[in-house]
């Protein structure tokens, strides 16, 4: 079924749209195969919403009279409301939106039509690669060594073609290790502490089973991590008892008699279900400015989100801990491996490492350890705060790593090269983007979709010399040191640049953003050439949700 | 001095709540003024100095394996621990410091004693920094409707009001008079802020005793004049600032609330504040909130609930934006009032002010509006903080619930405010610090008979030398979102817990990083360079010759800058300071995490608080009557050491340069 079969009316004239802090507007709506286009129709300075629809996660319809209105609930949390004249266009519309915000299949979603006349398709994709990881970290050359075992991805489908494991461990072993953990996801490296050599290591649980199976090839494997030293750390992200449930249904834990240089400890974390429930709660408690303080702390302490971000945050300065202060290796796996494991890993990163908070370490990283590591976007991002459908796959991970993350932010304001704007991108990115790259749940799926040959990498557009500056910190001080956060709940807050984002709060601390740089600009200007002048591109209209390009449009 | 039983005790263990690595051991010695305690070990000097008058209670826990456990909480939220070996020793510092933190007479208190090096001319000179008539002709005083009426010259109408009140000059002294035995104390209605743009007033008052049915007819005609000076409006609203169960429960006791039948023209409204003693119990709670430690996120969430306390704050802020908005956008003037009008009417008058008046959200703006409408209204200061011994039930955190409301403004409007935090967490300190004068006593007349600008120090004109700490980056007075009225959201997200007043002791809590210190190095040196820009411009246009070179010089002068001071003045040790992630697992595995010993040293010094390193890193220990031993013993600069100037040269010294 062509996408052109699901618009049954494509214009209507005199509708009304409402959205906050703003008066309602009328002009004409035009929904295309991705978009819903919104124009005042104005001769002289005409205004235009365009929407992908993929960021639509709910619609709701309420016919008042002889018109409609659509209620538009929107991944990146805005609200908007659409009055239509005619039940019968306000229905098409309504309809249209629900199939073609829905798309199943990759290849028709919009990164793959997307063709801005200012990229092209050709050039590399992406930023960085376990090889170029490998090639960076010259400590790892002596001991470590790239494997290609998983070439043809038959080893761990979810794993990408490439991954870096102890250089005595040869690639037979490596797939012996592979079928003792869930998903093939074999203890892999994730990154190598640059002051002394210890490793964060990263895999799925070891598929032990009621009878406690073993491995010879896993012990040896993780023993060759820590070669020689006495001791390794594997955090289990789940409690005691979690990790003991999970041998009745194949799954377990390495045991100590069986790893006798590891020493594990358990960290619950929640993980899909739970997640997503916490975060839909949280949108709900913040989307009725109406109740009590009361009410309102109960709500978000009911949501539970704030909870999440203290455990991620908490068990992230674990590992930072084992590594940095005492030197130890450390793996980290919950039981699929491809949540929160990625999620402490790479927090940890950003903790421990300075090359990763910097703009394009930070991209990186999340290139390599979300992205090539197998985090199911397309399955964990197909719904948001909004949708009514019932939960699949769906969970924040990713959401709460950039919460995290932002946290850390405000705790370290000066430490981070990149700046809010760029967190609320990624996380407005991630569910609905004209690029390619977080389509997909793994290497393997995107190679057959042909990702990267056919659309456009956004980690390489958020780099482009034009728009990097808003996504920089103006006040970036780089720093070599960890930088601890603190976990107390005194310390955390709610992100209310993200949560609160469509609210008057939100605005005037753009207006703050806003001050920052100019009064940042001033003193370069002052202080003269070595740093940056450019002009920050931070007036486009905010609640255009991607670059308004027309000519980018294909208009049915 | 008779109070001290033991002035100095050996061996006494300092212990930090957060992390027990960093307990300390030292001595600890009684002064008429301070608790001191200096630490041992001779490189590391690090000395702990605590106000009687900030001490709140001293409590002693059972007896532990190491000695006798003494808490002092402080009303600075400080938690202090010792260990004192001996039990008598610890039972003599719990008597002399109950006794010396509860003084029975003013002339106990610190400011009575507190002598920094100014002579009588300049502690006179500091009292008028602050002109009160200044401030009403900046709002437009006296004019056509409104004067000076001198019949509380000599407190004899109301001895809780200040000597100085504007009426509406149509009223007469007997209508004054008048009303003023038909109110509560005396207070009768009287100006406290004036609109010049549209005419419109916020008065305040007590409750009337008008019972069930009493009336007095010039308090009738009192309000009716103040309506009438405002030309632009038919009616004026008369806010009761308690909730009306309890106002109504006043007209048994013959007191009450205006009858909107008795008065012409009145729109009567109820804004339900709590009363003091609420307040009390709900500040305890959240006060105990704050001290948990390591809780969990529901814990905490729940108790914040709990407490009640942000439910306070917003209800005593919905009262200023109704009456900011009467005033600015209904141009109607205002009469508020609660009991005695002396708490709830001094907050919900300010925080109108502060949204009202671009002036107040200045740093002189502040200081001149407490000084207006708490000091000089007779806000009971000595009750309410608790300043002598005597009345528990009078202690209540009033004018701290002001300048929370404050602080969730400058939250909501980050360009509208001159001063930023540290200036309200530094009054709020000076509010119980009794270091300083201003804050003593209950009413005017009480401060005039005790000669409080002879024998003590005004705390402005020292807060006003300090403003660099004060200012605030990001002000922007000519701001669209600083119109002249700030408009706050009421939202409940918007209501933030104040963790840097609550948890201020708790270091670890806090950002390690700070973007508005940042931002004021940043804005500072851009203008020393735009100095420095202009002096050579200047001398350009002198020596035309020798061009070339200067701009040489000059380039090279920017850029050696450039490195000192973008480093920041951070105490950037702290930035590696590990958190207790696992809570006790280190602990139960020695063997396993061993520190590695330079490390620890490393960690231990940046968290002892180590001044001297890190010279400006933070001085809110300081401001707490903790000060360095040197600059007191040094003297004359030991003027409250607290906020000491930030020497710019010190950044090179400090631990991020390593």
């Amino acid at each position: 079924m062509e996408l052109s079969e699901h618009i049954k009316t494509a214009n209507v004239e005199d509708v009304t749209l409402r959205r906050p802090f703003h008066p309602a507007l009328r002009g004409t709506l035009c929904v295309t195969s991705h978009h819903l286009l919104f124009s005042d129709r104005k001769d002289e300075d005409s205004w235009q919403l365009l929407i992908l629809l993929r960021n639509i996660d709910a619609t709701e319809k309420r016919a008042v009279g002889s018109s409609g209105t659509i209620t538009i609930k929107c991944k990146d949390l805005l609200v908007l409301q659409l009055e239509i004249p005619g039940m019968e266009e306000c229905l098409n519309i309504a309809s249209s939106i629900e199939a073609l915000s829905a798309l199943e299949s990759v290849t028709e979603m919009y990164p793959f039509f997307y063709r801005p006349s200012h990229l092209t398709l050709h050039g590399p994709w992406g930023l960085s690669s376990t090889e170029k990881y490998y090639k960076q970290t010259e400590r790892l050359w002596d001991r470590w060594r790239v494997s290609t075992v998983n070439s043809d991805y038959s080893v761990c489908p979810s794993y990408p073609h490439a991954v870096i494991v102890p250089r005595e461990v040869d690639d037979e072993k490596l797939v012996q290790s592979a079928r003792f953990r869930q998903g093939g996801r074999f203890p892999v490296l994730s990154y190598c502490h640059h002051r002394n050599g210890m490793v964060i290591m990263r895999s799925s649980q070891p598929l032990t089973g009621a009878n406690r199976k073993r491995c010879k090839e896993d012990e040896l494997l993780l023993q060759a991590v820590i070669d020689g030293s006495l001791l390794g750390y594997i955090i289990d992200l789940r409690s005691t008892q979690q990790a003991q449930q999970a041998r009745m249904t194949g799954g377990g834990f390495e045991s100590k008699s069986c790893y006798s240089h590891w020493k594990r400890i358990h960290r619950h974390h929640e993980r899909g279900k739970v997640l997503q429930e916490s975060l839909i709660k949280l949108v709900e408690a913040c989307s009725d400015p109406s109740h009590s303080v009361d009410r309102w702390l109960s709500k978000l302490e009911n949501s539970k989100w704030l909870s999440h971000v203290h455990s991620a945050l908490s068990t992230a300065g674990l590992v930072v801990e084992c590594v940095e202060r005492d030197g130890h290796s450390v793996l980290v796996h919950g039981s699929e491996g491809t949540d929160s494991t990625l999620l402490v890993s790479s927090l940890a990163q950003l903790i421990l490492d300075p090359a990763s908070r910097t703009l394009t370490g930070f991209l990186g990283l999340l290139e390599r350890d979300w992205i090539q590591a197998g985090h199911p976007f397309q399955q964990r991002c197909a719904h948001s705060a909004y949708s009514h459908a019932r939960l699949k796959q769906e969970c924040p991970s990713f959401l709460l790593l950039l919460d995290c993350v932002w946290q850390v932010w405000r705790q370290f304001p000066l430490a981070l090269e990149f700046s809010e704007a760029l967190l609320l991108r990624l996380a407005q990115e991630v569910y609905a983007s004209n690029y390619g790259t977080f389509l997909c749940n793994n290497e393997q799926e995107r190679c057959a979709a042909g990702v990267k040959e056919n659309t456009h990498c956004l980690f390489q557009s958020l780099l482009s010399p034009d728009i990097e500056e808003q996504y920089l910190n103006p006040l970036y001080e780089p720093t070599d040191l960890a930088i601890w956060p603190s976990v107390h709940p005194q310390s955390l807050q709610l992100w209310t640049g993200l949560f609160l984002r469509w609210t008057e709060y939100a605005q005037n601390m753009e207006e703050a953003r806003e001050e920052v740089w100019s009064i940042v600009k001033e003193h370069r200007e002052r202080a003269g050439p070595d740093r940056t002048n450019n002009t920050p591109s931070t007036h486009c209209d905010t609640l255009t949700p991607f670059e308004n390009l027309m000519d980018e449009l294909t208009i049915l | 001095m008779e109070h001290i039983r033991m002035p100095k005790v050996e061996n006494v263990w300092l212990v930090d709540r957060s992390s027990s690595r960093r307990t300390q051991v030292g001595t600890l010695y009684l002064t008429a003024t301070h608790t001191i305690f200096v630490g041992k070990g001779s490189e590391n000097r690090n000395e702990l100095w605590v106000l009687h008058s900030l001490v709140c209670n001293v409590v002693k826990h059972k007896a532990s394996q190491s000695g006798y456990p003494l808490l002092i909480h402080c009303k600075n939220f400080q938690v202090i621990q010792f260990i004192i070996p001996q039990e008598s020793d610890c039972h003599d510092v719990y008597i002399s410091l109950s006794r010396l933190s509860r003084p029975e007479k003013y002339e106990e208190l610190y400011c009575f004693s507190f002598n920094p090096n100014a002579d009588k001319a300049e502690r006179e000179h500091s009292w008028d920094f602050l002109d009160m008539k200044a401030e009403y002709s900046r709002m437009g005083l006296p004019n056509k409707q409104w004067h000076v009426t001198p019949i509380n010259r000599e407190y004899r109408v109301c001895d809780t009001y200040p000597s100085d009140l504007f009426v509406p000059k149509s009223v007469t002294l007997p209508v004054i008079v008048g009303s003023s035995k038909f109110r509560s104390r005396g207070r009768f209605p009287t100006l406290s802020y004036y609109c010049k743009e549209n005419h419109a007033t916020i008065c305040r008052s007590s409750q009337p005793l008008s019972g069930f049915s009493a009336r007095c007819l010039e308090d009738e005609q009192m309000l009716q004049a103040i309506m009438k000076s405002n030309p632009g409006s038919r009616f004026m609203y008369v806010v009761d600032t308690r909730p009306k169960l309890n106002a109504m429960a006043n007209r048994a006791a013959g007191k009450g609330y205006e009858n909107e039948d008795n008065y012409c023209n009145i729109k009567f409204q109820f804004i339900g504040i709590e009363n003091i003693h609420v307040m009390r119990n709900s500040l305890q709670k959240l006060i105990e909130v704050s001290a948990l430690r390591s809780p969990t996120m529901r814990e905490f969430l729940l108790g914040l609930e709990n407490s009640d306390w942000l439910r306070h704050i917003k209800s005593i802020m919905e009262a200023g934006i109704f009456i900011s908005k009467a005033v600015a956008e209904e141009g109607v003037s205002v009469l508020v009032h609660c009991s005695d009008g002396w708490d709830r009417t001094a907050q919900v008058c300010s925080v109108a002010s502060v949204l009202l008046d671009p002036y107040y959200r200045t740093l002189k703006g502040l200081m001149v509006l407490i000084e207006k409408d708490w000091v000089s209204f007779g806000h009971k200061f000595s009750h309410r903080c608790g300043h002598l011994d005597g009345e528990d039930k009078e202690v209540s955190p009033v004018i701290d619930q002001f300048l929370e409301c404050v602080w969730q403004f400058m939250d909501q409007f980050p360009c509208s405010f001159e001063y930023n935090e540290k200036f309200l967490i530094s009054i709020h300190n000076h509010v119980y610090s009794c270091h300083y004068g201003n804050f003593i006593c209950n009413s005017q007349k009480e401060r005039k008979d005790l000669c409080i600008k002879e024998k003590t120090h005004s705390i402005w004109p020292h807060l006003w030398e300090n403003k660099l700490d004060f200012m605030n980056p990001l002000y922007k007075p000519d701001q669209s979102q600083n119109q002249r009225l700030l408009r706050p959201s009421t939202a409940p997200f918007c209501f933030k817990y104040w963790r840097r007043l609550y948890n201020r002791f708790d270091r670890e809590l806090h950002p390690r990083q700070s973007e508005l210190d940042c931002l004021m190095t940043i804005k500072e040196e851009t203008q020393q360079l735009e100095e420095e820009l202009a002096v050579y411009e200047q001398k350009l246009a002198v020596l035309g010759k020798e061009r070339a070179k200067t701009l040489y010089m000059q380039k090279g002068l920017l850029d050696g800058k450039q490195q000192t001071l973008w480093s920041l003045p951070l105490d950037a040790s702290l930035v590696n300071t590990p958190q207790d992630y696992i809570g006790g697992f280190i602990g139960a595995a020695p063997n396993v995490f061993t520190l590695q010993q330079g490390e620890r040293e490393s960690a231990e010094i940046s968290l002892l608080g180590d001044k001297p390193k890190c010279s400006d890193a933070d001085n809110s220990d300081q401001e707490s009557g903790v000060a360095d031993f040197s600059s007191h013993s040094s003297g004359e600069e030991s003027l409250p050491s607290e906020d000491s100037v930030k020497d710019p040269d010190s950044d090179e010294t400090g631990p991020n340069k390593a």
